[in-house]
């Protein structure tokens, strides 16, 4: 019987179609790619999204405006605080209330460790479909320190739905502040060793370097904002363009890349994690003191005190809890910058016990829709490094 | 800054809105069906406005109008910084709205969305089938009139499994 070597075997001229996805071992956060191949470049590529879809916006309509709180929770998993605190601003932007300023200074804090938690899970997550398993174990226990933070203040490690309308759910502990000053200095030594490790490598520059790139104009067209958007060397920060939460009080810079590379995007991500901890170091220095909680009678809900010993309290809690708030009639767009980019909660009251739309404009949602366009024309393997750059979150992005 | 972005859509197309205004600090505009597409355009093309920047698309569902559906597009300039709403309005009997993907890539996904949770149609749209659920599925589930009880099973339960478990044995 003849025997044939591979070599020898014709190579098939027509396109190929492979399914990458849902679940592929790199497509983390449930994503299918359907691609179209030409021996090893890919023609086209159709992302489909959707196979985390809980209906986020129905479940928020029926419930009343708090109950939201732990829905946010589960929309960006990796960062829960800065998307209560999102969507608390945009419910205190249409009462026209702004928190106190401790609440604010405690929020700032806590929502750039969680920026850093996010990043780092981003950067560990990345590396590691390239090859790189140390700086993997390596940030994965710093954002495990940074977990622990979370879960002195708020109970919770990974959900916290720690944010009221009006203020936070509670002062913070006595040895928060020294909690925190004790981890900063060792995330910035992560930092370091990760980049020591990663920056100036020679495998990973030859996957990310040049590769996934994305140009200023397609990136705004697309909606892409956040460290996507910087990378390609645009300074749009919600923090600075549009200051909420006293953010213009505290001295930092956004970081901007040039090509809008995968490359740049990892760089962007690494310098904001030094950028957070300084804000971190920068608001626990004036950390100003006061209440933590606006009082809105029919909005926020009275002390477990008063609660327990007073009928006024008892009845004030009562009612909230079975009406909801009352929020005047209205509609309203606030953002805030998440890990991702600009997080929108577009939120409509018709004065009922709960939104009647709470849209959120997830900013990984708008960043997943420029893939298509990264990898086509590209290698399949790229793929990987480009869709980990973009750090697509499946709780955002498919709500 | 928000006003003068709406005085200059009233001076280059009067015709186009039906109202506008400035409340809680974000200029919006309601514009009609047919001009839409021109009011966009011009925002984007217009010297003093370059709204370059596309920001979200949503849709909101109000089944006691007579223009039920509202389509609610945000934009911004990533040059001069401002923001604007523009809304426009959708009858039930026909939910169409012309499509802003030639102007703007990012609206084919949140286009795809809207059109999958309300069932809005996006005319001149290229692409335009569900996004977040599956081909298949029946109705638009963030209409108000989908109940959100209502469940829809790609995969069928097995007969033998109980459709409900009981949370308490039954006593003897």
């Amino acid at each position: 019987m003849e025997r044939y070597e591979e070599r020898d075997l014709p190579l098939p001229s027509e396109p190929m179609l492979l399914n990458m996805g849902p679940s592929h071992p790199a497509m983390h956060g449930t994503t299918r790619c359907l691609v179209l191949l030409d021996g090893e470049i890919v023609r086209k590529a159709d992302v489909q999204i959707g196979f985390l879809h809980r209906g986020f916006e129905k479940e928020c309509e029926a419930g009343t405006w708090n109950q939201v709180f732990p829905y946010t929770d589960r929309l960006n998993y990796a960062s829960p605080i800065l998307n209560n605190i999102g969507y608390a601003l945009a419910v205190e932007k249409l009462l026209d209330v702004e928190a106190p300023p401790r609440a604010q200074a405690i929020r700032v804090i806590t929502g750039e460790l969680s920026r850093i938690m996010d990043h780092l899970v981003c950067i560990a997550a990345f590396s590691m479909e390239l090859g790189a398993f140390t700086p993997f174990l390596y940030l994965v226990k710093t954002r495990d320190w940074i977990y622990n933070i979370m879960e002195k203040l708020t109970g919770a490690r990974v959900t916290h739905a720690w944010m009221r309308i009006g203020g936070l759910k509670e002062d913070i502990p006595d040895d928060f502040e020294a909690m925190v000053r004790a981890v900063l200095p060792k995330v910035e030594v992560t930092i370091r060793d990760v980049e020591g490790l990663l920056l100036r490598n020679r495998i990973l520059m030859d996957r990310t370097v040049g590769i996934g790139v994305m140009t200023k104009e397609n990136a705004l067209s697309l909606g892409w904002t956040g460290p996507c958007l910087r990378s390609t060397g645009i300074p749009y920060d919600v923090r600075k363009a549009d200051p909420y939460c006293g953010y213009d009080l505290y001295d930092f810079d956004v970081p901007v890349g040039t090509s809008g590379d995968n490359y740049d995007r990892f760089v962007v991500r690494l310098e904001e994690m030094r950028q957070s901890s300084r804000i971190v170091s920068q608001a626990l220095d004036k950390l100003p003191g006061g209440p933590v909680r606006l009082e809105i009678p029919d909005v926020t809900l009275p002390d477990k005190h008063q609660v327990y010993t007073t009928i006024e309290g008892t009845i004030r809690h009562f009612m909230i809890i079975m009406n909801g708030e009352k929020i005047p009639p209205g509609e309203v767009y606030a953002c805030t910058e998440a890990t991702n980019g600009e997080l929108g909660f577009y939120l409509v009251s018709n004065g009922g016990k709960g939104p009647y739309k709470c849209r959120v404009r997830p900013p990984c949602f708008a960043n997943v829709s420029g893939l298509s366009e990264m990898v086509t024309g590209g290698f399949l393997a790229d793929i990987i490094p480009s869709f980990g750059s973009i750090n697509m979150i499946g709780g955002e992005c498919d709500r | 800054m928000s006003q003068k972005l709406i005085d200059r859509i009233r001076a280059a197309l009067p015709d186009a809105v039906i109202e506008a205004g400035v409340t809680h600090g974000d200029a919006w505009a309601l514009v009609k069906r047919e001009r839409y597409l021109d009011v966009v355009r011009l925002l984007k093309e217009n010297a003093e406005c370059m709204m370059d920047h596309f920001i979200d698309l949503t849709c909101v569902d109000w089944p006691q109008r007579p223009d039920r559906f509202e389509v609610v597009l945000h934009l911004r300039s990533s040059t001069l910084g401002h923001r604007i709403r523009i809304k426009t309005r959708a009858p039930a009997d026909a939910p169409v709205v012309p499509s802003l993907a030639p102007l703007y890539k990012g609206a084919d996904w949140f286009e795809r969305e809207a059109y999958d949770m309300y069932g809005v149609a996006f005319e001149g749209h290229p692409d335009l089938r569900r996004l977040l659920l599956w081909e298949g599925f029946e109705g638009h589930p963030l209409r108000k009139d989908y109940p959100k009880e209502k469940r829809q099973c790609p995969i069928p339960f097995r007969d033998d499994a109980p459709a409900q478990p009981k949370p308490f044995k039954e006593r003897p």
